[in-house]
């Protein structure tokens, strides 16, 4: 990985009196409990990350594990209490409320859970409303948005209210007017939890496509492992503010470091989560017809071998025959659980 | 008797119900045996435990009195005096009520050539009617029009005029200054904290009480009238704007950060909009309450309706009276269900196309006013005016029935309000305020018991001790009835749907009326006196006691009801067992609120004649001294906060005690 886009070092965030002056007291012997003590609520403890250019990097743990306080800490809506979060090798903690609205109005996207859509604005207004704030002229800031409108596939909704669609299209507004100002940083602090399974998939599969198309630095908050492990590039798994293992979605299932995430990765199919590349052989014998990408997880293989089909070519990035899936490798790796 | 629950889900309550009686009385009786034993022999060993020494009594009216001409003959603020600052403060309320009630009573100008007359009844009416039909439809538009069309036809229209412009100019002052004190207080947690108690005070306190000073500091007229019934009317928009603005999810303030709004932008363009059905209450209370100032105002100089309720209470001609009182609640339907409507979000609804038709309607109307005299001023032909039927009602009811109401007055006053008033009367302040701090200590620890303690020892030591307790006499029997009556109600309305619906609409009719149009009837039957203070008290507090009877019930968890049913509880069981108890936080806080509205009334009675604290403030009133009537209205501010403060401990109480914390 090249330069990491936005990168951030031992944040910290505790929610009290006097926060900034006990931490420094109490240094390195900074524990939950001592802080406790002091009257203090450990929201985000330490958290050292590095999210690269164009990365989905899904920040997954439980409620109340300190997710929306670090993600709300990367655009300084919580004021971090010590550390360093560096954007653009910029050093945004010692950036003025100025520059910090100029970022956030530029560079910076964010969703919400629960939407957050203006309740008195139509879709095409909410939409706008990034853009109006930034001071745009009409005509120019209503055609972004119906770009943006459309983008998400709501065209015919734009003079609705938020109250007239339903959840999912709702969070399609919220999502449309996030991106209207084209930011680099795209923040979703848990999206689709408050919709419906079945929903909720299909907004994944939107996500998905949309990034295909945008290519933006994510930083993706879930509780849900399974949609951590469906859209990450990479993972970091976060318990009472510290963050307990970051990394691919492959080196968490495979060697999970506590066992705080074993359990949750116990019950995740392998086959879902290891890629095509990992477990190839090299390219020995004559070329197989079927081709399939390197980065394709060993589940999305599996159908190619319907028939009597006992190897496939793997390709790399630019479409090099980099090895030879075997149907042996396939079934011990499916049959692993 | 039908099925019994199962013995061990009825033994087990028991136990734990029996051991807190004991420990109550372990704690209350010593305590009233003190005070019994006080009550007995104290009167001769320790006077002073009755009546507060005179010498003692700090003069603290005089005090304020002499503040308030400090005030007004030698302060000053450097560049300029203190007088000339209210001066300026007059001059910029007054300008606009001057255009306002020009354009809808007087006209403009003095000599023919040179004068326009002001809106004709008939445009007003077409007014107020788009005015409905863009905020509710048509249905909302003949309503409005209907509440002044009967206004115009009971020869009402030009004192209802006068009224109208002098809310017009109230209630966005109103508005405006408490959504911007609630704004600021938002932004600044100090300025909260420093206001909240303030605004305590300023909602429990009499509204009597500071009209003195107002009348000093701004002589006798409108502008005075307007900036008491802001006073009275501004304090709830501030509460119920840091509420609403509390209420805004923290995710769409964060959206505001987020899409790099500044401040002033975040403001008014993400909270204030986010709020807004929230302040829309807010706004409605600040038109009620202006409403109901109306009268009162008209005591130092607001004219119009409220001046003709007050001229005919003093002619004693009822039937004059009720008239102007039902044109207020005219006033005050059409204007409640304007607001309201207009709270609700209406996707639809464009404005330009009103915008068009009202000019037209003006100038039509203008038109037609200039050419037909009868559509400038309602022809006074035309109008209706059911005084005499009135007083011929009253008069009928006297002839036939005097002996009767007299009879029921009469044993009343002898059997119930006299004995009662006579005990409390002879109470000791000291026992009084040990046993209201005995009870604070053990509802919400010493501080409360400070509290209670300080401000009835307050009470007593201004030597209001008196007048205090007939305030208590009136306002615990009214309260009582009031619950006795509402309870009951409540209850049977919680059950049944249809039942629920009827009340509903009675109680919030009740609530849109001035407080002086309950007084009318009960002066008509049973003249002035304690008696008629009572039913009106009475008939103006009992729709809290309902209100929130029912709706505590309803809120019960269905679930519980649910395993009553399954252990074989009967209804009654069920209703007293489950729902009652659950009930209770939520039935004490209508109990608390049915006080304060007893209260509030009861100052009002002091115009037929009783002769508590709210007599003290009006004669103060009428003898313009400022200090007599602030003591006095504190002191019912007082009576209001402990009463307050206890119920609300006892409330946390009780919910801490059912588990309910959390849903509070
Ligand atoms: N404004 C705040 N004041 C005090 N504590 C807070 C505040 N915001 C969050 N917390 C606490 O910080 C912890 C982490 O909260 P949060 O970041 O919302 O978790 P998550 O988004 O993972 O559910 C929780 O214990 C929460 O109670
Ligand atoms: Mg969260």
């Amino acid at each position: 990985m090249s330069e990491p886009k936005l990168l951030c070092r031992n944040v910290w965030k505790l929610f009290g009196p006097r926060a900034a002056e006990t931490l420094r007291a109490l240094g390195t012997s900074a524990t939950p409990d001592r802080l406790r003590a002091a009257g203090l609520v450990t929201a985000v403890r330490g958290v050292d990350l590095a999210v690269g250019e164009g990365e989905i990097f899904v920040i997954m743990g439980l409620s109340g594990s300190g997710k929306s306080t670090l993600v709300r800490c990367l655009s300084r809506l919580v004021e971090p209490t010590a550390g360093e979060i560096i954007f653009h090798r910029q050093n945004l903690l010692a950036a003025t409320e100025v520059e910090m609205i100029a970022l956030r109005r530029h560079k910076m996207g964010m969703v919400f859970q629960h939407f957050a859509l203006l309740p008195h604005m139509t879709v095409l207004q909410n939409v706008c409303f990034p853009l109006e704030v930034q001071g745009m002229a009409r005509a120019a800031r209503e055609e972004t948005a119906r770009r943006m409108i459309a983008l998400v596939g709501l065209e015919g909704r734009e003079e609705s209210f938020p109250r007239q669609l339903s959840g999912g299209q709702q969070q399609r507004v919220g999502i449309a007017r996030s991106l209207a100002a084209d930011p680099e940083l795209w923040f979703l602090d848990e999206p689709f939890s408050a919709l419906d399974p079945l929903i909720r998939r299909e907004m994944q599969d939107e996500f998905i496509r949309l990034q295909s198309v945008l290519r933006k630095t994510i930083v993706f908050i879930t509780h849900d492992f399974d949609e951590a492990i469906r859209l990450a590039d990479r993972i970091a798994i976060m318990k009472d503010g510290a963050v307990v293992q970051a990394g691919t979605p492959e080196e968490i299932v495979l060697h999970p470091a506590t066992d705080y995430v074993r359990a949750f990765t116990a019950a995740v199919p392998r086959a879902k989560v290891v890629r095509v590349a990992t477990v190839m052989a090299p390219p020995e014998g004559p070329a197989p017809a079927a081709r399939i990408a390197g980065r394709a997880t060993v589940a999305e293989a599996a159908p190619l071998f319907a028939g009597d089909v006992q190897a496939v070519a793997v390709t790399d990035g630019a479409g090099r025959v980099t090895g030879h899936l075997h149907r042996q490798a396939v079934i011990d790796l499916m049959l692993a659980g | 008797m039908s099925a019994r629950p199962a013995p061990v889900t009825r033994r087990r309550p028991a136990p734990a119900l029996w051991l807190l009686a004991l420990r109550l009385l372990a704690l209350w009786l010593p305590a009233l045996a003190a005070f019994a034993a006080l009550l007995t022999w104290g009167k001769p060993l320790a006077p002073w435990a009755f009546d507060w020494p005179d010498l003692l009594t700090p003069p603290v009216d005089r005090w304020i009195s002499d503040f308030v001409r400090w005030l007004l003959n030698k302060a000053t603020f450097g560049l300029f005096t203190f007088r000339e600052a209210t001066r300026a403060l007059a001059a910029v309320v007054d300008a606009p009520y001057q255009i306002v009630r020009g354009l809808l009573t007087e006209g403009f100008g003095a000599w023919p050539p040179l004068s326009w007359p002001p809106l004709s009844w008939l445009g007003v009416i077409a007014l107020v009617a788009l005015i409905g039909h863009r905020a509710g439809g048509g249905r909302l538009a003949a309503l409005v029009a209907g509440c002044f069309g009967f206004i115009a036809v009971f020869g009402k229209w030009t004192s209802a005029m006068v009224t109208l412009a002098s809310i017009l100019i109230a209630v966005p002052i109103g508005i405006a200054g408490g959504l911007l004190l609630g704004l600021a207080a938002y932004r600044w947690r100090w300025l909260a904290r420093a206001i909240t108690p303030v605004l305590d005070l300023m909602q429990t306190i009499p509204v009597f009480a500071y009209l003195v000073p107002i009348l000093i500091l701004f002589g006798f007229g409108p502008v005075a009238a307007i900036l008491a019934t802001v006073i009275y009317a501004m304090p709830p928009m501030t509460r119920i704007t840091l509420l609403a603005l509390a209420r805004v999810p923290g995710e769409v303030r964060d959206l505001g950060r987020m899409v790099g709004c500044t401040r002033a932008q975040l403001t008014w363009r993400v909270m204030v909009p986010s709020a807004r059905e929230g302040l829309m209450v807010g706004v409605n209370q600040v038109i009620m309450l202006s409403l109901n100032m109306v009268i009162i105002a008209s005591m130092i100089g607001a004219g119009g309706l409220g001046f003709d309720v007050l001229a005919a209470l003093r002619r004693l001609d009822f039937g004059g009276g009720l008239e102007a009182g039902f044109a207020i609640v005219a006033l005050a339907v059409a204007l409640d269900r304007l607001s309201q409507a207009a709270a609700r979000p209406r996707a639809d609804a464009r404005r330009r196309p009103y915008l068009w038709a009202a000019l037209a309607t003006l100038l039509l109307a203008g038109v037609l006013a200039w050419l037909v005299p009868a559509a400038q001023n309602y022809p006074r032909g035309w109008q209706l005016s059911t005084g005499t039927f009135w007083n011929e009602v009253v008069r009928w009811i006297n002839v036939n029935y005097f002996g009767t109401l007299e009879a029921i007055k009469t044993t009343l006053l002898l059997n119930v309000l006299i004995p009662i008033k006579r005990f409390l009367l002879g109470l000791p302040w000291l026992g009084v305020a040990a046993l209201l701090a005995l009870a604070g200590w053990r509802l919400g620890g010493w501080r409360l018991a400070l509290l209670t303690w300080t401000l009835t020892s307050l009470i007593a030591m201004v030597d209001l001790w008196a007048e205090a307790m007939t305030t208590l006499y009136l306002c615990g029997i009214s309260v009582v009835i009031a619950m006795l009556i509402g309870l009951p109600i409540g209850v049977a309305a919680a059950e049944r749907d249809g039942l629920w619906r009827v009340v509903r609409v009675v109680i919030d009719t009740l609530q849109t009326l001035p407080s002086f149009v309950y007084l009318m009837p009960a002066v008509m039957l049973f003249r002035v006196g304690d008696f008629t203070a009572m039913l009106a008290v009475v008939a103006y507090a009992v729709a809290p006691a309902i209100r929130y009877t029912a709706l505590g019930l309803q809120g019960v968890d269905p679930a519980l009801v649910e395993a009553g049913r399954a252990m074989g509880c009967t209804r009654w069981q069920i209703l007293t067992r489950i729902k009652l108890r659950l009930a209770l936080p939520e039935i004490l806080l209508g109990l608390n609120q049915t006080i304060m509205f007893a209260l509030s009334m009861l100052v009002i009675t002091a115009l037929v004649g009783t002769r508590d604290l709210g007599q003290e403030v009006y004669i103060a009133l009428t003898n313009a001294n400022a200090g007599r009537g602030l003591v006095a209205g504190l002191c019912v501010a007082f009576i209001a906060i402990i009463a307050d403060r206890l119920i609300g401990a006892a409330a946390r109480q009780a919910r801490a005690r059912l588990g309910l914390e959390g849903a509070a």
